[in-house]
């Protein structure tokens, strides 16, 4: 049902094979159009910023976010960090950590990295694997379409929250943290992507040109590569913008539940789960990785759905007239969530 | 739609569950019995002689070839199955999913016993979603194009934004923390007292609430817009039916399918356990056994609950489609 209302969307962009650079061009010309989107993608970019630079950021400020500093905690008040407002001062900008005294602002910046590093990684395995095994499903034959379309369904299914807290459980500590929990997500949260371009390459397929190029004698590779790829590209970027702040979502989640990022790696996650009992003594312990936490997932949303708008702009504008009720709740179902 | 079609619709649709779940159970048994190394190292903890994980390993059967071990656990699941516990047989009936390595507790029972909790956190959370969610978006439909709508949009974006653990541990912090309006949660059956069971489950229901209803907002929001720019609502119009009549008659009628159809979906991931919530609310549900059994790899129980779990989003996903076509008679079935 869902693949054939999929299919029957416009394609945007991709269905008229135009000259690269116009569409480029286009696509930035709509999404400056949108305020909203324009200041996600200055908030984004000023987090890529952060996140990239976060050594210099934190050598300005001369801490590192993984040195203790007992003499800056209070030990006969149970571990609160001296001075006012969680030890704020010109050594420690935003105070240091209870109990540890390591310094925040390092960690939150550090936390930057290990967010979107995570998040962006995981939704490159994902589009990996679901761009292959999308077109592989469509261009297949019978029997591979069913296998695929299949395992997609079983993918789908599988409740991403509890389904990556199991597998992390399962895999011996000794693998890189940031990197296993990048790959847990993509390896699980694939399948709408999957049904995507499944769908999408087989509205592809009965275009002229690629029929053209098939009756020329073109493998299924080659066809897939040169004429399939640059059609899949609007609803893939699509939904792989609005993928990221869900993989963000899941990361601070499983960090939080502590199976996720472990110490001494910060992540916004595992701070929120330390910064619980302390929000007496410092509340910005935990209003500032929650408060990052949710501006960057915020941005991002706002910028994937701005760049949904630039790609399709008649499905954007259904969506604002209020379109397709069946897309928007099968695309709800669809979109991996770890909001339970 | 003639009704051959739709008891034929069901019944595919039941026997693809069906195929699915077994497609689940497959994946997960390989996924967790095979890949992550020695089990049996793993069963015994890491301070085992090799004498005793050789005694465990013979427990588990692990020197049987995977298909037959994949063969007794389906077995346990249809048939039940007798396991030596050191001294005694233990008997499990079917359903039965194994035995704890920690606590040698039917993982079965387990379950069951901690179902009536992760049941009444999802039940509630899910009343209260439909009334914000889709009041919120009956209101924004309503006051489309007015201040109303724009600060309730704002909202809803904010609600997508917000992970669950965060406003929960916000909302306790407030509420239980700093103005003691309410005792720290702390679950209470519903048997044994109905009022403090509500009262203690109050903010957790709101904290998934708050987030969940987002999504419906969105949803009620999109679709009664929808159905406002058909061309039998102009009719009505034209006929003079009030704005009221238009909004709450027919074009909620349009949201109603869609509605029911997500409803079911969330209810039934959220019925496998709300990990985050649970945790964050020290609720003794599903997600919190499955995150304790998770911390000391208790696989039996990890494979039992992920599949579990499953079940629920399968039959779920189901009761969704058949729900959908029943409540929307322009769906074609396939």
């Amino acid at each position: 049902m869902s693949e054939v209302l999929l299919a029957s969307q416009p394609a945007g962009t991709g269905t008229t094979p135009v000259p690269a650079g116009s569409g480029a061009r286009q696509f930035w010309r709509r999404l400056r159009a949108q305020r909203a989107a324009l200041v996600a993608a200055a908030v984004v970019a000023l987090l890529v910023l952060v996140a990239l630079a976060a050594p210099l950021f934190t050598a300005i400020e001369g801490q590192d976010p993984t040195t203790y500093h007992p003499s800056l905690i209070d030990s006969a008040r149970g571990g609160v960090p001296i001075g006012s407002f969680g030890g704020i001062s010109g050594d420690h900008w935003l105070g240091v950590e209870p109990q540890t005294g390591r310094d925040l602002f390092a960690r939150l910046v550090y936390g930057a990295r290990v967010s979107l590093g995570v998040a962006l990684a995981a939704t490159l395995v994902q589009v990996l694997i679901g761009v292959v095994v999308g077109i592989a499903s469509a261009l297949g034959g019978q029997w591979v379409d069913q296998l695929l379309s299949r395992l997609t369904d079983v993918i789908i299914a599988l409740p991403l929250m509890i389904m990556s807290l199991a597998l992390l459980a399962i895999v011996p500590s000794s693998f890189p943290r940031p990197v296993l929990v990048a790959l847990v997500i993509g390896l699980i949260a694939w399948g709408g992507i999957a049904k995507i371009v499944r769908a999408q390459t087989l509205t592809l397929k009965q275009l002229d040109y690629v029929a053209a190029a098939r009756l020329s004698g073109w493998g299924s590779w080659r066809i897939a590569r040169r004429e399939l790829l640059p059609g899949l590209a609007a609803p893939v970027i699509t939904y792989a913008a609005l993928l990221v702040p869900s993989n963000i979502t899941v990361e601070a989640a499983l960090s939080f539940l502590g199976v996720g990022v472990k110490p001494p790696t910060p992540s916004w996650g595992q701070m929120i789960t330390a910064a619980d009992v302390w929000y007496q003594a410092a509340p910005q312990y935990l209003l500032l990785p929650a408060g990052a936490l949710f501006v960057t997932v915020l941005a991002l949303t706002v910028l994937g759905d701005g760049v949904r708008t630039a790609l399709d702009p008649r499905a954007a504008s259904r969506l604002r007239v209020g379109t397709g009720r069946r897309r928007e709740a099968k695309t709800t179902k669809a979109q991996p969530g770890g909001d339970s | 739609m003639n009704l051959s079609g739709f008891g034929g619709f069901v019944a595919r649709r039941v026997v693809g569950a069906i195929v699915t779940l077994f497609a689940i159970s497959v994946i997960i048994y390989v996924v967790f019995y095979v890949a992550p190394g020695n089990v049996a190292q793993i069963t015994c903890g890491p301070r085992c002689s090799p004498a005793q994980v050789h005694q465990v390993a013979e427990q588990l059967r692990l020197d049987d070839p995977l298909y037959l071990r994949y063969w007794h656990f389906l077995e346990g699941i249809f048939v039940g199955q007798d396991y030596s516990t050191g001294t005694s047989v233990q008997h499990c009936s079917a359903p039965c999913l194994g035995l704890s390595y920690q606590t040698d507790q039917q993982v079965t029972e387990l379950i069951l016993a901690k179902l009536p909790v992760t049941g009444s956190l999802a039940l509630g959370a899910m009343v209260l979603w439909l009334l914000i969610g889709v009041g919120t978006g009956v209101l924004s439909a309503w006051r489309r194009g007015r201040p109303t709508e724009r600060v309730l949009t704002g909202l809803t974006l904010a609600g997508t934004a917000t992970p669950v653990f965060v406003i929960g541990l916000i909302l306790m912090i407030v509420v239980c923390g700093q103005l003691e309006l309410l005792p720290f949660p702390q679950y209470v059956p519903f048997a044994d007292d109905p009022e403090q069971w509500a009262w203690n489950l109050l903010l957790p229901w709101l904290s998934l609430a708050l987030i969940e209803s987002a999504k419906y907002a969105r949803l009620t929001r999109a679709s009664m817009l929808e159905t406002l720019a058909e061309d039998h609502v102009r009719t009505f119009r034209a006929y003079g039916v009030g704005e009221r009549s238009i909004i709450g008659r027919h074009a909620l009628r349009g949201a109603v399918a869609p509605l029911i159809a997500l409803n079911a979906t969330d209810f039934g991931s959220m019925f496998g356990g709300a990990v985050l919530t649970e945790t964050l609310f020290g609720l003794p549900g599903l997600g919190h056994e499955l995150v304790e059994a998770v911390k000391v790899v208790d696989l039996p129980v990890v494979v039992g609950m992920v599949l579990v779990t499953g079940f629920f989003v399968v039959i779920a996903n189901a009761v969704a489609d058949v729900l959908y076509a029943v409540a929307d008679r322009r769906v074609v079935l396939v």
